[in-house]
């Protein structure tokens, strides 16, 4: 067990690493001057020397690179271009809404899923099933931020049932916050909920074929338990295995509802550092979203480790 | 899936089965009703491209002060904008901006990722490592928010949010080609080949990639749904296309503004989105049912 854990935990360094670069690279490796690209059109000499300075734009790039990695591994991410304040600091500031809203979408995506997956896949091939898998579908098509746009407009200016958008911390006024919570979060667990739902059927409706379920109903257990118990317990596992590829998808979904709904977190963040060119910021955003993701996965490999043995003996855990 | 009543020959199965004709492709296709209408939605947008001069009833880009904001009407059947332009004109060329964006972006991807896979898993060895490990770490960015940073970097602009989408769509169509191939390699037909003395270079282009082409086909369809709406999020988040040029997703962005004063400007764009994606993952999904030979 610990080996595997081992293993998997040294798989994720040369990764981590390479997302290092990716992210480096970003900035660093653009053609032209990063200097000017930051500073804009209309800076004028003494700030774009300044900026050069304080990036270290006189140094070769393998040496910046190495500095820099230096420098992030021990919790120094630079400081915004903008206003000074370091880059990490704005980030723990602004996780916490971004991880509210990821958990309340999560939440409302997984509540549709699971049920309308379930029975989509149990009740296959009647009018419940194609019904379910196209409205997943348009689900899947729908753009974000036009749902959103369109969530404002019958709810928020039409029907006045919610306010259109901002934010209040919980512990502040805990039922307003769920008040502005709840379009946002509607939003992105729309596209989780589809996504979720269609895995969860095809899981299923390959558990439901399988010997062990034919076993349940030979033993005269009834058809509920079967499905409920020992199929939907199986058919989660190749749908929590994506969990990376949905947190993925709510950290870039978050951009767009945090900006339609004035929402202060990390993906708002990431819009308005782009717009005022605070290259460090942008990074810090990039870096924390990647290694986010290699973390969940991580996190999802050894938790089915322990789960279920059979992964342990794979040699390759992909 | 609908289709496992009339499968062919079990014994046969998917190594050696009989060849599968265009025609009787074409026919499964057409049984599946909603892929059809994928279809039909698809031609209507790339018509709509084509003949935008001809169908369009106005200049999309053309001001008029004295019609702003105005409601749809007999002369502006979808209304007009807060300059007075005419929204059903800008959504039909905005179906030129979307295609385009589409096709260019998952060009890309297709063009440089299919063939870096194909000799990735072929040679295998260490250029696949060092590739897959990149592989690993670009997929392990929120597409979104790599795609937003890389447009960041490049700066605003149709072309370079293109670009940006097309880079990020690149490692899964490397990942898919390479999967591919890494099973197609050790089938009878590629010993075969060598053991005529086809050279690696002949194998890999005019055996392995031929055979390899149908889940690329499927993937390049739902990818063109993903750019569209890709393409659509950065200019609506002002990242993409620059005014005055139309683009759905520009259109949105200005249409949040005059949400109480003038809703329709928000409603046609965004359904167009909608119904071009939805069309393009209907013909995906049509596509795969037909061409993975598992679901045959």
């Amino acid at each position: 067990m610990t080996r595997y854990i081992v293993r998997r935990l040294l798989a994720t360094i040369p990764v981590l690493f390479l997302v290092t670069v990716v992210v480096f690279s970003l900035i660093n490796l653009v053609p032209g001057d990063p200097a000017l690209v930051i500073a804009g059109g209309e800076a004028d000499r003494a700030a774009i020397e300044a900026i050069r300075k304080q990036l270290g734009l006189d140094r070769p790039v393998v040496v910046r690179y190495v500095q820099w990695l230096a420098r992030l591994v021990q919790g120094d991410f630079g400081r915004s271009v903008r206003d000074g304040r370091p880059v990490l600091d704005v980030l723990l500031l602004k996780l916490p809404v971004t991880i509210e809203l990821a958990v309340i979408s999560l939440g409302v995506g997984w509540a549709i899923a699971v049920p309308a997956g379930v029975l989509a896949a149990w009740k296959q091939r009647t009018a419940l099933d194609y019904t379910a898998t196209t409205v997943a579908l348009a689900g899947i098509s729908i753009p974000n931020f036009w749902l959103g746009i369109m969530l404002i407009y019958l709810l928020a200016v039409h029907l006045r049932w919610l306010p259109p958008s901002g934010y209040v911390e919980p512990w502040v006024d805990p039922v307003r916050n769920l008040q502005l919570m709840i379009m946002p979060a509607t939003v992105l667990g729309t596209a989780l909920a589809a996504l979720v739902m269609r895995l969860l059927r095809s899981s299923m409706l390959e558990v439901l074929g399988s010997e062990f379920i034919r076993t349940a109903h030979a033993k005269g257990l009834a058809e509920r338990a079967v499905v409920l118990k020992h199929a939907l317990k199986n058919a989660m596992i190749p749908v929590a295995t994506v969990m990376g590829l949905q947190l993925g998808g709510l950290l870039g979904g978050a951009v767009v509802t945090e900006t339609i709904f004035a929402v202060p977190g990390i993906g708002r963040l990431a819009i308005e550092s782009i717009f005022t060119r605070d290259y460090p910021m942008v990074q810090g955003v990039v870096l924390i979203s990647a290694v986010a993701v290699v973390f969940v996965n991580f996190a999802v490999d050894v938790l089915y480790s322990v789960l279920d043995p059979r992964i342990r003996l794979v040699e390759e855990p992909r | 899936m609908a289709a496992r009543d009339e499968a062919l020959p079990a014994l046969h199965g998917r190594r050696a089965g009989p060849p599968v004709g265009v025609r009787y492709l074409l026919n499964r296709y057409a049984r599946n009703r909603l892929a059809l209408w994928g279809l039909w939605v698809v031609t209507g947008v790339v018509l709509a491209a084509v003949l935008a001069p001809a169908l369009a009833p106005a200049d999309p880009t053309k001001t008029d002060f004295g019609a702003l904001l105005q409601p749809p009407s007999r002369a502006h059947l979808l209304g007009t904008d807060d300059l007075g332009r005419d929204i059903l004109s800008r959504v039909i060329y905005g179906a030129r901006t979307s295609l385009l964006a589409g096709v260019i972006a998952v060009g890309l991807a297709v063009a440089v990722g299919v063939p870096l896979g194909l000799l990735s898993g072929y040679f295998r060895g260490r250029l696949d490592n060092v590739l897959m490990r990149v592989t690993d770490a670009l997929l392990s960015f929120p597409l979104l928010v790599l795609a937003l940073a890389i447009a960041a970097v490049l700066g605003a602009g149709l072309t370079k949010a293109m670009l940006a989408v097309g880079i990020v769509f690149t490692p899964g169509f490397i990942r898919l080609a390479r999967a591919q191939v890494l099973s197609e390699r050790e089938k009878v037909y590629v010993e075969a080949a060598r053991a005529l003395g086809a050279s690696d270079r002949r194998i890999v282009w005019r055996h392995i990639l031929p055979n390899s082409l149908s889940p690329v086909l499927v993937q390049a369809s739902l990818a063109m749904a993903a750019a569209i709406t890709a393409e659509a999020t950065l200019s609506f988040l002002g990242l993409g296309t620059q005014p005055p040029t139309p683009s759905w997703g520009s259109m949105l962005n200005i249409a949040q503004a005059y949400l109480t004063r003038a809703p329709w400007m928000a409603l046609w764009p965004g359904l167009a989105i909608f119904l071009t994606v939805l069309a393009l993952n209907l013909v995906g999904d049509g596509l795969r049912e037909v061409l993975d030979p598992r679901l045959r």
